[in-house]
């Protein structure tokens, strides 16, 4: 008996060949940032039931040039993956109708891209202390 | 036919997707590049006081747990079917370990809320 080995297409870099493929391996991508940075708040949580000290601790650690390159990093992507959400969302949700004519796509994107710009500027003065 | 478990997982997925769309970004440029390099903020912004308040009421542990939680549901989702797309065809083991790793962090935040007292 002879074993054949089948052929089986390699999908190295497969991606790599088309810029659609790109952005959605870019979108893909941004949920390691996004998860990374839950992991950092989550170990925050952490310091800041170890008390004052711990916590400063933690804060401190932030301002170290990688965790400060990680995070514009992180922003890129994360904003990337606000701009791609509202973008496909009218895609994946049920058609919405205004006196029997559909609403275009776009204006239901451009209404989640201004939602997040208004909750950043909500959550900026929150943080800020007004 | 068995039924499926993946409308709970897209829930999930969904709900953590608007969440990082909406809170997302400016979220990381706050606690991760604002603050730490005090421009544009007061230095007390993220002081130990103010954040173990935030932590203490129960709006702030509202926020703190749907952040870390969801953000974690929708990554390891989207992480867990890009590994597909890597060529890796991954089973039950790797489901295991990414929704887990998302359910473990979860009880986690969870408990460290309560014990950060009321």
């Amino acid at each position: 008996m002879s074993a054949t080995k089948p052929y089986v297409r390699s999908m190295n870099g497969w991606w790599r060949k088309n810029p659609y493929f790109m952005r959605y391996m870019l979108r893909e991508a941004s949920a390691v940032f996004l998860a990374v940075y839950a992991v950092i708040l989550l170990v925050g949580v952490f310091r800041l039931s170890q008390g004052a000290g711990a916590y400063n601790t933690w804060l401190a650690a932030l301002t170290n040039p990688l965790a400060l390159v990680f995070h514009w990093v992180a922003l890129f992507m994360v904003a990337y993956h606000a701009y791609t959400w509202w973008k496909v969302m009218p895609k994946t949700m049920p058609m919405l109708r205004v006196s029997g004519k559909r609403i275009p796509e776009i204006v239901l994107s451009a209404g989640g891209w201004a939602a997040t710009v208004v909750v950043s500027l909500v959550v900026y003065a929150l943080v800020r202390g007004l | 036919m068995r039924r499926s478990n993946e409308p709970i997982f897209w829930s999930l997925f969904g709900v953590g997707g608007v969440l990082s769309a909406l809170l997302g970004p400016i979220l990381i440029l706050i606690t991760g590049i604002i603050a730490p390099t005090g421009i544009g903020m007061p230095p007390q912004a993220m002081s130990y006081q103010r954040m173990l308040a935030f932590a203490q009421s129960w709006y702030g542990k509202v926020v703190l747990l749907a952040v870390i939680s969801l953000f974690l549901w929708h990554a390891v989702h989207r992480i867990y079917h890009s590994l597909h797309d890597l060529g890796i065809h991954a089973g039950t083991g790797a489901a295991v370990l990414c929704y887990g790793f998302a359910l473990v962090a979860t009880l986690a935040a969870g408990c460290l809320l309560f014990v950060i007292g009321f």
